[in-house]
């Protein structure tokens, strides 16, 4: 299992459009992710529950990663994390 | 009789027409045991599937409408209609509960309503909608009910609701719908977005009282002041008609002026940009006609955090302000924390006297990895857009020239790493201490532009804390003595060749504006719901006029004195 924490820059936190872009890229790993944020854990390939986190703009977000390809996806999801979205 | 009542105005303007209520009665399926689980797991995703079909028709047609930003929010329904955690989990409760497909998706969808609701920020409480609108649509087809839809209406109406769905918002008929009301919601919410974008006049929170209003009602909204008069009297009626048709034209000449250029009446240029503090205020500050960010505190980057931003979070931020705003000039202030501000992890020593202490540039040149990084992160970023930097709370020319010693030295670290900065970046300071105002004339060689912060100006020109009941009385704006040294930094730069801004309260201010134009100043930089109406106003000045005026105002004894001075002549100018 691979973890790392992210502070989240894009301005209006992570709401609907980089939400989508990261469950989208989650999905294509094999691996189980998960999303930590104010002691809540979430399934990271679903938008739904990441919304439910209500991760405001400069949050700690911590993404635990376990299974096939798991430093890849922590590579591939921690750079949308800490990206701005327009 | 007249009846009225009160909400937040989350779209302006001025609406009279009948009441129509949009149905928002909720259905609530009862349990019932199925014997074909796999049946009811097929007719559940069939529903899925139209509603999928239905979803990406309205995304194409808001699309269209409204262009691709204010469809997205359908991009995140159709995401909602694969969601592993809402999708999965009805078709798993149907077949482990062996119970009605009607039945799973109320209880988890409202599960997740619920969840939402319940949540501190107001915008993820607005999110609930979405939910509701997309689990109402499966519903609707798995009862095979048809759902009602906005675009048919045709009777010209103000529409009552409990709240609206992204989809009663993008279907909206515009030829009839004046307005609309509802019963829950706040600014932020999806409908208030929607109304502001779509022009029409909104009202929304205004509780239940909405449901004393009967169907076909005549009603008056006014948006400007959350005010909703229901059977109102021919008089007040009458009274509305006019009210409508003077605001209605007030907007319409606002709204020209968004990509115009401001000019006195007698042709002199100034630039009117906007103050902003986090990196969201920058969409408000292109709708409101910014031309450009006179002010951007960065101190948003560092706070509520456990450690110092990285040189990377703060280049990516940069760069975001920079290309969003290009070619418009962007003014970045460095790092104004200390005294008052604190940051937790910064360990930084408690002050007697915080505003008259280590704060802004002084910690920065005590701290120099802190101010560095942010340096490095700013002239990296240049590259993107038009960036003035600027240094805050600088009193002696020493400070002004260490500072521009430390970026010199990461400008030429970085070149030698080989990063690509822009060709000329201005530098600037903001003048907040009555030392720097009165000394201008030294400052002016060693800088490309000042810019005035009135706040602290005034408060250490009166020597009278701005958070002291007590001595509210001398934070005086436009007291001779403030006028005097801006009008010193003013002819100090001209000397120079060098501009000057100002990015306090004053820059805004419908009393201040006359004056400053008056002593010559170039830049106003205000929160950007002030630059429309500034942008009338000084459309509506004579510069070279106004030069005298100030003149004479700058000789007078008090504010008092001046502010009726500048009154006297405007109420001259209107009538």
């Amino acid at each position: 299992m691979v973890s790392q924490t992210f502070t989240i820059l894009n301005p209006t936190g992570f709401h609907v459009r980089p939400t989508k872009t990261f469950v989208q890229t989650a999905s294509t790993f094999p691996c189980k992710i998960t999303l930590i944020n104010k002691g809540k854990k979430v399934n990271g390939k679903s938008s739904l529950s990441m919304l439910t986190l209500g991760i405001a703009a400069n949050e700690e977000v911590t993404l635990e990663i376990d299974g096939e390809q798991e430093e890849q996806a922590l590579e591939a999801l921690g750079k949308l994390l800490t990206g701005i979205h327009e | 009789m007249t009846q009225s009542l009160k909400g937040i105005g989350a779209s302006p303007g001025i609406a009279v027409a009948r009441a129509f209520f949009l149905a928002t009665e909720r259905f609530v399926p009862a349990r019932a045991a199925v014997a074909d689980g796999k049946r009811e797991v097929a007719r559940f995703r069939e529903a899925v599937a139209v509603s999928r079909d239905e979803v990406e028709a309205i995304r194409a047609a808001a699309e269209e409408r409204f262009g691709a930003d204010k469809a997205e929010i359908f991009e995140g329904h159709l995401m909602l209609l694969e969601d592993p955690d809402l999708i999965d989990a009805i078709e798993e409760k149907i077949t482990d509960e062996a119970v009605n497909a009607e039945f799973a998706l109320h209880e988890v969808a409202q599960s997740f309503i619920e969840l939402l609701q319940s949540m501190e920020d107001e915008l993820l409480r607005g999110r609930a909608v979405d939910i509701e609108d997309i689990s109402s649509r499966m519903m609707s087809h798995l009862r095979g009910v048809p759902h009602m839809d906005l675009a048919n209406l045709t009777e010209e109406c103000v529409i009552v609701a409990r709240d609206l769905t992204p989809s009663d918002t993008a279907q909206l008929n515009l030829a009839v719908v004046r307005g609309f009301i509802t019963e829950v919601g706040s600014r932020t919410s999806h409908s208030a977005i929607m109304a502001r974008s779509l022009e029409i006049p909104a009202i929304v929170g205004v509780g239940a009282a909405i449901y004393d209003v009967s169907e076909n009602t005549v009603m008056i909204m006014d948006a400007n002041e959350g005010l909703i008069l229901i059977n109102p009297t021919t008089e007040v009626l009458e009274a509305y008609q006019v009210k409508k048709q003077k605001d209605d034209q007030r907007r319409i000449g606002l709204a020209k002026l968004k990509d115009q250029p401001t000019l006195s009446r007698d042709g002199k240029q100034v630039e009117l940009a906007a103050n902003i503090g986090k990196l969201e205020d920058i969409q408000r500050a292109i709708d409101n006609g910014a031309e450009g960010i006179g002010l951007f505190r960065t101190e948003f980057l560092y706070m509520g955090r456990s450690s110092l931003p990285t040189e990377e979070e703060q280049f990516t931020s940069y760069k975001f302000v920079l290309e969003k705003m290009s070619p418009k000039p962007v003014v970045i202030r460095t790092l104004d924390i200390g005294g008052d501000k604190e940051l937790p992890y910064m360990d930084l020593p408690k002050e007697s006297n915080p505003f008259l202490g280590q704060r802004a540039l002084r910690l920065c040149l005590d701290r120099q990895d802190l101010f560095r990084t942010q340096l490095r992160a700013l002239l990296r970023a240049s590259r993107y857009g038009n960036l003035k930097i600027m240094f805050p709370m600088i009193a002696v020319l020493e400070e002004l020239l260490e500072a521009k010693r430390l970026l010199e030295e990461e400008k030429q670290n970085l070149i030698a790493e080989g990063v690509q900065l822009a060709e000329h970046i201005e530098v600037g300071m903001m003048v907040e201490i009555p030392a720097a105002a009165v000394s201008a004339d030294l400052f002016a060689p060693e800088v490309d532009f000042f810019s005035i912060g009135t706040n602290d100006l005034i408060q250490y020109t009166m020597a009278a804390d701005r958070m002291n009941e007590n001595v509210a009385y001398l934070y005086q704006p436009w007291h001779p003595s403030l006028l005097r040294l801006i009008r010193l930094v003013i002819q100090a730069a001209e000397t120079e060749g060098k501009w000057v801004g100002m990015c306090g309260e004053m820059a805004g201010d419908a009393t201040a504006i006359p004056l400053l134009l008056g002593l010559g100043l170039h830049e106003f930089s205000m929160s950007a719901g002030s630059i429309l109406p500034s942008r009338e106003l000084i459309g509506q000045l004579n510069q070279a006029q106004w030069s005298a005026y100030a003149d004479q105002a700058l000789r007078m004894r008090s504010t008092q004195e001046i502010t009726q001075f500048v009154e006297q002549i405007r109420n001259g100018v209107n009538s």
